[in-house]
């Protein structure tokens, strides 16, 4: 199970990362970098599930190792704020764009590298 | 396995810095004078440094230098204490450099304050950091401060292209950290720098060879490391993911810039030596290589671009990832490949020293060229003509900034230099430190350029002469008395750096 979840994770990070690479859309850039965060939730709440420790595991779960029983799951749950706050922050920025240039299109934000 | 006030206190210097950011945006709400406001933020810094400072005493006495806090997740050791001052330090300084530039939105004055402390609580954090997880939340926290402030300008349609440039690469580079980390984790089944009980082991305990004959040994390690090191090569600027650096150094208000440049570039190397020593320090003779050869092409790159610019805070651009490149070799002068005992230290205490020369030179020229572009509104070289007779001050303090990022006697990037190519030799890589002076020779070209363009070439029309207000001229001559002091005595400095790295050293 572990190996096809990654599987997944790693097609729909390459998914994500294709888009970036590929998308004029500022939008849909956003929108692929949200896909690898959410690739990268994926292996982490798999690999989270599925591999913990061999101490952890031989001393059974107790309250004091919780904490790293879950910790994928944990950094999941950061992943998902933060992208969050991400993309407030991109679309903020993006009305700021359209207002100026009336575009979102990356290959006509290239004031600067000249 | 709560909250402690040990926990508290452990953090104290990042809470009194966030508190201080809320207080000074809500102070400018009630307060019509706004010199009141910024002066509060500047005296305000004395808190979280006072903190720090306890901090150091505090763990200077304990058996292993070093306390964890919030159940391991956050590691207070001289190392990271070292960075703390070091960035105070930078805080205090940009602030005030940044007075007259941040005139020009007044209203928005006490906003932009707060987001460079914000920014500097979660560079703070970094070095800190016991856990990948840490590492991640800090680093954001570091970041998205930082697109608000390069977009800061509204007005500007240079500056938000800055700001988005700088959003989307980050992003894609957290993105591709983060899949490093989830295979590391994967590899290891922890996230822990250092293990704060027997019962959680950290990722160095864990590292297991599979495959022997294959670097790291492991090949989700392999590509876990791979990845690691491109999501944080974006935050050193490191070649080949430099790309967003003069662009959003051009774009963005000068004094995010210099913050930008000297503080953030500082944390992320703080964070590079920590994950890389302390959780991959076995497999060090793998990563070593790697960071050699990427030394040798982030120098060279950055010197031989930085050549044909023509706008100063593009040139200063190229040039901080040319002097990214010369950190590099000491992060890449491990001490297992020295074949003697030696002094294990000797790479990490060179990257520290200088981190701390860097910080004062390469503020010294941002200050410089924030005073002069602010009064004549021209960001090229050719715009600094004849300024060696307008501004002597100015260009003489912006002179002795420039010798300094040359590497020429007597001042501390000579002995900076002079460090990280004794580590480099002294761990083997005699050839990088070869490079290292070739670069040096070459970055003396464009860096005397300006030197010559000040004072050989006069001023074509405007003559007036230039000055900086009050409190920047304090902070410029602050970190010139800095950079000739510490070239001179390196040892107060050298000692910090020896402090900090042993405890480094330490967190296996």
């Amino acid at each position: 199970m572990l190996e096809r979840l990654l599987i997944l994770s790693a097609i729909v990070f390459c998914i994500g990362m294709y888009g970036v690479l590929s998308r004029r859309n500022i939008i849909a850039m956003l929108m692929s970098i949200e896909l690898m965060f959410n690739a990268v939730n994926i292996a982490l709440v798999a690999i989270s599930r599925y591999v913990t420790p061999a101490a952890v595991r031989a001393a059974g779960p107790t309250e004091a190792n919780a904490a790293s029983v879950l910790t994928g799951q944990t950094l999941a749950a950061f992943v998902i704020v933060v992208a969050a706050a991400e993309v407030a922050l991109g679309l903020a920025l993006l009305i700021t764009l359209v207002r100026q240039r009336d575009t979102v299109d990356i290959t006509q934000v290239n004031l600067l590298r000249r | 396995m709560g909250l402690t006030s040990t926990d508290i206190y452990l953090i104290s210097p990042e809470l009194a810095l966030a508190g201080l950011a809320l207080a000074v945006v809500l102070l400018d709400l009630a307060l019509k004078n706004k010199t009141v406001v910024l002066g509060v933020a500047v005296v305000g810094l004395l808190v979280p440094i006072a903190f720090a400072v306890s901090l150091w005493v505090r763990v200077d006495g304990l058996v292993f230098a070093r306390e964890t806090g919030f159940n391991g997740s956050l590691v207070i050791d001289q190392f990271a204490i070292f960075f703390k001052l070091l960035l105070l330090g930078i805080l205090v300084l940009v602030l005030l450099a940044s007075n007259e530039y941040t005139g020009r939105f007044r209203r928005y004055q006490a906003e932009f304050t707060g987001l460079v402390f914000f920014s500097a609580t979660g560079l703070m954090l970094l070095p800190a950091a016991g856990d990948l997880i840490t590492v991640y939340v800090a680093l954001e926290l570091a970041s998205l401060p930082i697109v608000a402030l390069a977009a800061f300008l509204k007005m500007q349609a240079r500056s938000t292209e800055a700001g988005l440039k700088y959003l989307v690469l980050s992003g894609v580079s957290s993105a591709v950290l983060l899949y490093g980390f989830a295979l590391l984790y994967a590899a290891t089944g922890t996230m822990r720098i250092v293990s704060p009980s027997a019962a959680e082991p950290s990722i160095a305990q864990m590292l297991t060879v599979t495959h022997a004959g294959l670097p790291f040994g492991n090949v989700a390690v392999l590509a876990g490391v791979v990845l690691v090191l491109a999501g944080f090569g974006f935050k050193l600027s490191m070649v080949p993911f430099q790309m967003w650096t003069p662009d959003v150094y051009e774009g963005a208000p000068t004094p995010v810039s210099a913050f930008l440049a000297v503080a953030s570039k500082s944390a992320a190397f703080a964070v590079v030596l920590r994950v890389f020593y302390s959780a991959l320090g076995d497999v060090s003779a793998d990563w070593s290589l790697v960071f050699a050869a990427l030394a040798a092409v982030t120098m060279s790159v950055g010197n031989l671009v930085a050549i044909a610019q023509s706008n100063v805070k593009r040139l200063l651009g190229y040039s901080t990832i040319a002097h990214a490149g010369y950190m590099l070799v000491g992060v890449a002068a491990i001490a297992a490949r020295a074949g003697d005992a030696g002094d294990g230290s000797l790479g990490i205490v060179s990257v520290l020293f200088y981190l701390g020369g860097y910080a004062a030179m390469n503020l010294a020229a941002f200050f410089a060229v924030i005073a002069i572009t602010n009064r004549t509104g021209n960001e090229t070289v050719r715009g600094l003509a004849g300024l060696g007779q307008r501004s002597p001050l100015l260009a003489g303090m912006l002179a002795f900034a420039l010798v300094s990022l040359t590497g020429i006697p007597p001042t501390v990037g000579f002995m900076g230099k002079l460090f990280v190519f004794n580590a480099a030799i002294n761990t083997g890589y005699t050839w990088l430190a070869v490079i290292g002076v070739i670069n040096s020779v070459v970055s003396a070209y464009y860096y005397l350029n300006i030197v010559r363009v000040m004072y050989l070439q006069p001023a074509d029309g405007d003559a007036r002469p230039v000055s900086a207000n009050a409190p920047a001229t304090v902070a410029l001559a602050f970190t010139s008395i800095a950079v000739l002091l510490f070239g001179l005595w390196p040892t107060g400095l050298l000692d910090a750096a020896r402090a900090a790295a042993t405890a480094l050293l330490q967190t296996l």
